[in-house]
């Protein structure tokens, strides 16, 4: 038989629209990904303002050597190449575009921060590239309609926000709401979610307040809020102004119904700067265990943290909260890789991520698991609450599971 | 009335720490005629120092004394290592110096000490004094220490000889080199000088907005924005400027409430505190250019 250009065509089309059925058991490439190493791409902080969140990106990168001391995935070893993008945007699409184009990476890992990721999240689309687990809590990541490429990781802000609108209307009686926000998308996405969350009493936000990052204290806004006279206070701040909300607002001598965000809920950066006795009786929602806490120093998990971050980052300060954040998305990244056996395609990739069901990821609270489906791209979305006492976060109520809308 | 004043006081404490950097900056600035962008981030190692110093199990003020001390000495040697070279290069080279020494003071701190924010004590009794609710202990020592500083500085600078040999080598370097003066040691003294207080400045502030490589990077600002007002050549200039400055941008966010209170328009308020100062630091530039307390230097040509 004779092939000319039309029945070619015509077959290799055919042979595109049953991948699965051709290629089943038979190894599957994409770029960045080979039988002997997968190609994973990152940004972080590691200069400028929010540097602090570089050691995500420093443990995630330890996390593979080990991985590939031990023999890789799947007898891959994994190519980590994350680059600094000082948490500006434009650097961010500049570094992404060089990880997809130059190092023609397998997928995009962890990507920090949410303008960041913002400003990558439709070119990482139109390329097909997979922008997985993303650092950052914003509500926008699970939406696999628009954005078939992207995924969020932890418990959305918008949702966290939803659980303290609804704890503070079912707890406190006649509840006057003051609230402390950061002018930005992070400050709005939990004070929408909590403004969903009272529903229909939103009216009882009294005062809301906000901050700007450059601002050097938080003083002055906290004793507005004082002066409004409310009796919950919800602070949405990162740790540094956060902990001097809760410091101010015991040292003006008022004492409202607290609750404070995911965020800021690190014993070590927030809750002792801000002085224990200061912070007692505040509430948070909680995902993760926190290193700091003593309810977790017999825990199995915990300990084979310790001892992971001994071997292999002696010198790392354990009381950093983002060390256990990059350890547990690592764990997690590695299983979805595993899943994808010998069919490292980006398309099998985002199969897998979106097909996890009731997995564990060390470290996580107990009785939260990974869920997620083809329609839900949020991996995590149960939290717990918690109260400060005495020097330790005390877990309360059911844990959570709270769908986004 | 209650709020009115907690807002004056804690703007007080603010302006209190604004005024101890625009008292770094002018020391730098009278004696080099530069403005030192790193100024910030030199005082958050100095820190950072007297932070290590305590870890080590020094009393704070024993620490306090000593990290100023060792700050004084690291600014003599960034001006006779670093900036000498620079003598007759044009200001423009400078700039790009201070920039680089602000990133490397950021980026050595933070793989030192990482970037986690630390808790920084507070020298100050903790008992409330009658001012319970309106100023706190450590406020008010932040206030005294401040003044402290100025009188030494006031002191230093008028009754001693070598006080009077900086500023002679500061206003007219070729006559001080010809009456016996060492011009070059003077400016290097000067950055010692501005970096030490620098150190007071941090250790101060570091227990109101904790201790973290970037805790500076705001009060910076605000502290440029102090100086300019008070005067850049004018050390009693930039401590009033910093106290007018802490205090209005509190005045900004009340005056906005009680706009928004009485006729429910939004007008001002905490998202504008750094504007509003910004543009009163302007306004007052353009009526007196050398600032509220400046001199007019008139050069004969």
């Amino acid at each position: 038989m004779k092939t000319n250009r039309r029945t070619f065509i015509g077959t290799a089309s055919a042979a595109a629209m049953f991948p699965g059925a051709a290629a089943f058991g038979q190894k599957k490439y994409d770029d960045g990904a080979s039988d002997t190493e997968i190609k994973i791409g990152n940004t972080n902080p590691y200069s400028g303002p929010a540097s602090s969140y570089g050691a995500i990106g420093k443990t995630i990168d330890t996390y593979w050597k080990v991985v590939n001391a031990a023999g890789g995935i799947n007898g891959r070893k994994i190519t980590f190449i994350s680059l600094d993008d000082g948490y500006s945007p434009p650097k961010t699409v500049e570094v992404v575009r060089q990880l997809v184009e130059q190092d023609k990476i397998f997928a995009l890992f962890q990507s920090l921060g949410t303008p960041c990721n913002t400003a990558i999240h439709k070119y990482m689309n139109q390329k097909k590239v997979p922008q997985l687990y993303v650092a950052t809590g914003a509500s926008k990541w699970g939406n696999p309609k628009e954005f078939p490429w992207t995924m969020g990781f932890q418990p959305d802000y918008h949702t966290e926000g939803v659980i303290y609108g609804k704890h503070a209307l079912a707890t406190v009686k006649d509840a006057k709401i003051a609230v402390l926000m950061q002018n930005d998308d992070f400050g709005r996405d939990y004070y929408d979610g909590f403004k969903l969350g009272l529903g229909k009493e939103a009216s009882r936000i009294v005062k809301t307040v906000t901050y700007e990052v450059t601002d050097p204290t938080v003083d002055s806004q906290v004793i507005q809020l004082k002066d409004s006279g409310a009796n919950v206070f919800f602070n949405i701040c990162a740790p540094k102004a956060a902990a001097q909300a809760i410091r101010k607002a015991a040292d003006i001598a008022w004492k409202p119904h607290q609750y404070v965000v995911n965020v800021s809920a690190s014993v070590a950066a927030v809750m002792k700067p801000a002085g224990y006795e200061n912070a007692q009786g505040v509430i948070t929602a909680a995902y993760l265990k926190d290193a700091t806490d003593h309810q977790w120093d017999n825990d199995d998990e915990m300990k084979a943290w310790r001892a992971w971050m001994d071997k292999n980052m002696p010198s790392a300060n354990k009381a950093d909260a983002n060390h256990i954040y990059g350890y547990a998305v690592s764990t997690l990244m590695h299983e979805t890789l595993k899943r994808c056996g010998n069919e490292l395609t980006r398309a099998n990739l985002m199969k897998q991520a979106s097909s996890i069901q009731k997995l564990r990821v060390p470290l996580l609270l107990p009785g939260i698991f990974v869920n997620t489906s083809p329609t839900d791209f949020y991996p995590i979305q149960a939290v717990q609450l918690q109260r400060f006492k005495g020097e330790t976060w005390d877990l309360f109520g059911e844990v959570m599971h709270a769908e986004s809308s | 009335m209650e709020q009115f004043l907690e807002q004056i006081a804690s703007g007080l404490a603010n302006g209190a720490i604004y005024a101890c950097v625009a008292l770094a900056l002018v020391m730098i600035y009278v004696s080099t005629d530069h403005l030192n962008f790193a100024q910030g981030e030199m005082a958050m190692f100095s820190t950072y120092i007297s932070w290590q110093l305590m870890n080590w199990g020094l009393n704070f003020w024993v620490a306090f004394v000593l990290a100023v001390l060792v700050s004084f000495v690291l600014g003599v040697i960034i001006e006779r290592a670093i900036l000498r070279p620079l003598h007759n290069a044009p200001v423009l080279s400078v700039v790009v110096v201070f920039i680089g020494l602000l990133a490397i003071c950021n980026s050595v701190a933070g793989a030192i000490w990482s970037y986690l924010i630390k808790e920084y004590p507070s020298p100050f009794p903790k008992s409330t004094f009658g001012f319970a609710g309106v100023i706190g202990p450590h406020q008010l020592g932040v206030v005294l220490v401040t003044l402290v500083v100025l009188a030494l500085l006031f002191l230093f600078f008028r009754y001693t000889p070598l006080g009077l040999a900086m500023r002679a080598a500061a206003q007219n370097p070729q006559m001080a080199r010809l009456v016996g003066v060492r011009v070059d040691w003077m400016l290097a003294l000067g950055w010692g000088l501005a970096a030490a207080i620098g150190a007071v400045a941090g250790i101060m502030v570091a227990h109101i907005v904790y201790l973290d490589p970037n805790m500076m990077s705001g009060i910076l600002l605000y502290a440029f924005a102090a100086a300019l007002v008070g005067g850049i050549g004018n050390p009693g200039g930039a401590v009033v400027g910093g106290f007018i400055v802490g205090v209005l941008e509190n005045m900004v966010a009340y005056v906005g409430n009680m706009i928004e209170k009485t006729t429910g328009v939004y007008i001002i308020g905490n998202g504008e505190k750094l504007t509003v100062a910004l543009i009163i630091v302007i306004f007052v530039l353009t009526v007196k250019p050398a600032g509220l307390f400046g001199r007019v230097v008139v050069k004969r040509v």
